[in-house]
């Protein structure tokens, strides 16, 4: 087996911040290391790639350990959105950019963008409904295809 | 660490070649260094990213990320990738004669 890494696929699979930023994140580094790389949008994780969504991408504030509050606190109407523009400021001071701009350029740097086709089915959407730097909407079984010879990191 | 022979001159390189001493580089070097990265010839639109990348090695302490290099160099995400597919921060610092970038984004 070679010991570089040429090619990987990456599942976004949650629709959450914390559920989309590392695989764009990992997509992006790897592209800056020269992997190809194909991105593969499934269930929640499609409303990165939804052109009315992806601009409201929220962190879930229920049921997260990780942000170390009380559950109650966590659905208290309004502090899901606090708590998104609170970590997209953080996020800001690092130069991470917002999830379209993000999507935009990692598209630039020529990364394939695909939609789940059973995702898409099972929520009634089409092509129009996704940001147009998504290549396609693929099946499971084309997803392979393209996987083969690299490795998948699901997300 | 090891060295190789650019031209006439022996430089000292990480293993993943990258200068160790940016200083034993030299504008004359970007020819070869860029043929051995795959790059033949090295545009004028190669030699201005890779001069960027220099300016801010010295002036940051750090070659700059694809991001930043795409914010600040006047060229495009898009055509750094063109310029350098296998990887525009990366390879260029390789060519500039200077650590590798680091940095997430």
């Amino acid at each position: 087996m070679s010991d570089t890494l040429e090619k990987i696929s990456i599942i976004i699979s949650k629709g959450s911040l914390d559920g989309i930023y590392p695989g764009l994140i990992m997509a992006n580094g790897a592209r800056a290391e020269g992997i190809e790389v194909n991105l593969f949008f499934t269930f929640f994780g499609l409303d990165a790639i939804h052109a009315k969504r992806h601009e409201h991408i929220k962190i879930a504030t229920v049921g997260n350990p990780g942000l170390h509050m009380a559950t109650w606190a966590g659905g208290i109407p309004g502090v899901s959105s606090i708590m998104t523009h609170y970590m997209e400021h953080k996020m800001g001071d690092l130069d991470i950019p917002p999830i379209p701009e993000f999507l935009e350029m990692i598209s630039d740097t020529g990364a394939g963008m695909y939609a789940c086709k059973a995702s898409v089915d099972l929520f009634g959407l089409q092509k129009s409904d996704f940001i147009p730097t998504v290549t396609d909407i693929i099946t499971v079984g084309e997803f392979y295809e393209m996987a083969a010879g690299g490795q998948i990191l699901f997300t | 660490m090891t060295t190789t022979t650019v031209g006439t001159i022996e430089v000292e390189v990480t293993d993943d070649g990258f200068f160790v001493d940016p200083e034993q580089w030299n504008d004359d070097m970007i020819p070869e260094l860029a043929r051995r990265e795959g790059i033949d010839p090295a545009t004028d639109d190669h030699v201005k990213v890779i001069r960027f990348m220099r300016t801010e090695y010295f002036d940051k302490g750090t070659g700059p990320t694809v991001r930043v290099l795409g914010k600040t160099s006047g060229v495009s995400v898009k055509e750094l990738y063109q310029l350098f597919p296998k990887g525009p921060a990366k390879v260029a610092a390789r060519i500039a004669g200077i650590p590798k970038p680091r940095g997430c984004i």
